[in-house]
C-alpha cells in the first residue's frame, strides 16, 4: 500500500526479557503509577456547580437585550433568522398597540422569538446581524436537559430580565 | 435616430427617452429610476435619480448639454453621446441625490415592510454613502388609513408622485393628491376620503418606497422569507386580467401583488379582489415560481445555479478544486 506520511513506524513484537515475565515488578511499577495520580492536581471540575472562566470572545447562550428604559430593543426584523447558517431562528412580529410603548421599543415587535439551541451553532452571526444591538451571546454554556423540545428557546427563556428586578 | 450610452450605440425610435433608450440596452449602464414609471403617463422628473451626461448633443449640435439631465425627460437626439456610469460626475452627483432623498427618509428598515423590495434601499445600496450629514430632526406624520386595506406612512415617502399618477389614470376621478409644497409636500386623499376604487392597491406595488404598504400583509413577514410564486385566476373584473405573484409561507399566501419586471414596474395592474381577497390557494392556477435575481435578498440562500465567489474564479487552484460545481447546471 502507499504510504500517506512519512511518520510510520513499523513495530516489531519482541519477546519479554525476565524481569516483564516474573509478573509482580510490572503490575507495582503500574500500581506506582496510578498512586502518583492521587495526589496530583485533578483535571476535571464538578460543573456546573464549579465554572471555569471564559475567554473574552467566548458566544453562549443567546440574550435578548432590554434598552435604558426596560424596553425589548428586538423589532423582529428577521436579520438574525437570515444570517443564521443553521437556520436556528424563528419569530413572528405583532404590531405595538397603544399603551405597549413602555415594553417594545420600536412600533413592531416580536411576538415569538424562538431557537433552537440544537440546531444552533453559536457562530455569532445574528449578533454581527442585529441592527438593533438586541441580540448577543453573552450567556453560559446552554444547560443540557432529556427531551428535545426543551432546547427550543422561547421569549420566556432569551429576554433579560427587566433592570428593577 | 442613433443613440451612443456609455459607448454602446442603438437605433431608437423618435422621441424615445434616454432612459427607455438604455432600458433597450439592458444591463448596468440603465440609469436607476425612482419616480418614473413606464406604465404611468406623465411620470418622471421628479426624484433626480436618473440623471446622466450628455457629452455630445447631437450630430448637428455635437455641443455638450450643460448640465446633468433628468434621462427619464429628456428625449434622444440623433447622434446623441450620453455618459452614465463611465462619468465620474454623474456617480458623484448620483451620490448627492441619494443622501437628499434619505435627508427626511427613517432608518426604519427593520420594521418596514418593503424592506427587501425597496427601490431606496436598493439605490443607497449601490451609490449611498453610509453617513448623514443632516443634523436636523426628520419630519415626521401621523400614519394614514387609506380605506381598510392601505396604509400611508407618510413619514417614508419621497415625493416620487406614482401613486398620484395611477389614482388619476388607474381610477376614474381624482381622489388622492399632493397638498402644500416643497418641504412641507404630503401624499394625502382629500380629508382622508377612503379610496374605494377596484383598482386602489396599485398604489402599493407603484410605491419605490414604503410608504403605501398592504395592510393585509402588514408585519406578517418578512419578504425575504416569503417565496414568489406566479399564479393567474379569471378575474370578473373586465380591466383586470387576473396575473400575479402569489407570496407564499409555508402552505399560506400571505400576499398578493402584480407581478414586477426588473425595473420594479408591474407588468400588469390588478384589481382589488385579487389583491386583497383571494388569499387561498384554491383560487389560483399556480404557473411555477417566480425568478427572482440574484441581487435580491428574497433570493439569498435559494440560488439555482451556483454563482462563485470572485476569488474562486481568478485562483486556479480553487478553479480546480471546484471543476464538479462549475460544470453542474442547477443545484443539489
Amino acid at each position: 500500500m502507499e504510504q500517506l506520511t512519512n511518520r510510520r513506524k513499523v513495530i516489531e513484537s519482541k519477546p519479554l526479557n525476565f524481569l516483564e515475565r516474573a509478573y509482580l515488578p510490572a503490575i507495582l511499577s503500574g500500581l506506582r503509577i496510578t498512586g502518583k495520580h492521587f495526589f496530583r492536581k485533578s483535571v476535571t471540575i464538578q460543573y456546573p456547580e464549579q465554572k471555569r472562566e471564559f475567554s473574552e470572545n467566548f458566544r453562549g447562550q443567546h440574550s435578548l437585550k432590554r434598552d435604558e428604559e426596560g424596553r425589548e430593543r428586538c423589532t423582529a426584523c428577521g436579520l438574525c433568522a437570515l444570517s443564521c447558517p443553521a437556520e436556528a431562528i424563528t419569530m413572528i412580529a405583532a404590531e405595538r398597540q397603544k399603551g405597549e410603548e413602555h415594553l417594545y421599543r420600536e412600533e413592531k415587535y416580536a411576538a415569538v422569538y424562538e431557537i433552537n439551541m440544537l440546531r444552533c451553532i453559536f457562530c455569532g452571526l445574528c449578533e454581527e446581524a442585529c441592527p438593533k444591538e438586541a441580540i448577543y451571546l453573552d450567556g453560559d454554556i446552554v444547560p443540557s436537559s432529556f427531551t428535545r423540545k426543551d432546547f427550543i428557546y422561547g421569549k420566556d427563556k432569551l429576554v433579560e430580565k427587566p433592570l428593577n428586578q | 435616430m442613433k443613440v451612443t450610452i456609455d459607448g454602446i450605440s442603438i437605433e431608437v425610435p423618435d422621441g424615445t427617452s434616454i432612459l427607455n433608450a438604455a432600458r433597450m440596452i439592458g444591463g448596468d449602464i440603465v440609469p436607476p429610476a425612482m419616480c418614473y414609471y413606464s406604465k404611468l403617463q406623465g411620470s418622471g422628473g421628479k426624484c433626480r435619480t436618473c440623471l446622466v451626461k450628455v457629452s455630445k448633443g447631437s450630430e448637428k449640435d455635437p455641443r455638450p448639454m450643460p448640465k446633468l439631465v433628468a434621462s427619464c425627460r429628456t428625449t434622444v437626439m440623433d447622434g446623441m453621446e450620453v455618459q452614465n456610469i463611465t462619468s465620474p460626475e454623474v456617480v458623484e452627483a448620483r451620490k448627492g441625490i441619494v443622501e437628499m432623498l434619505l435627508l427626511n427618509h427613517p432608518l426604519d428598515c427593520p420594521i418596514c415592510d418593503q424592506a427587501g423590495e425597496c427601490d431606496l434601499q436598493n439605490l443607497g445600496f449601490e451609490h449611498g454613502a453610509a453617513k448623514t450629514r443632516y443634523e436636523f430632526d426628520r419630519r415626521t406624520f401621523e400614519k394614514i388609513d387609506i380605506g381598510d386595506k392601505i396604509q400611508l406612512h407618510m413619514t417614508r415617502c419621497i415625493l416620487c408622485y406614482r401613486c398620484v399618477f395611477t389614482a388619476d389614470q388607474i381610477t376614474d376621478h381624482r381622489i388622492h393628491g399632493i397638498l402644500n409644497r416643497g418641504d412641507h409636500s404630503e401624499i394625502s386623499t382629500y380629508i382622508h376620503a377612503a379610496v374605494d376604487n377596484d383598482f386602489s392597491g396599485n398604489v402599493i406595488d407603484v410605491c419605490p418606497v414604503g410608504a403605501l404598504t398592504d395592510k393585509t400583509f402588514r408585519f406578517k413577514n418578512r419578504v425575504w422569507f416569503t417565496k414568489p410564486v406566479d399564479a393567474h385566476r379569471d378575474c370578473d373584473h373586465e380591466k383586470c386580467n387576473g396575473k400575479v405573484t402569489l407570496w407564499y409561507k409555508g402552505e399560506d399566501v400571505l400576499r398578493v401583488t402584480a407581478r414586477k419586471d426588473v425595473y420594479g414596474e408591474v407588468e400588469e395592474f390588478i384589481c382589488n379582489t385579487c389583491r386583497f381577497d383571494k388569499k387561498k390557494t384554491s383560487d389560483w392556477v399556480i404557473e411555477g415560481p417566480r425568478k427572482i435575481s440574484h441581487h435580491s435578498v428574497i433570493s439569498s440562500n435559494h440560488y439555482e445555479t451556483l454563482i462563485p465567489l470572485p476569488v474562486v474564479k481568478t485562483n486556479p487552484l480553487l478553479v480546480e478544486a471546484n471543476k464538479e460545481q462549475f460544470e453542474r447546471q442547477t443545484r443539489l
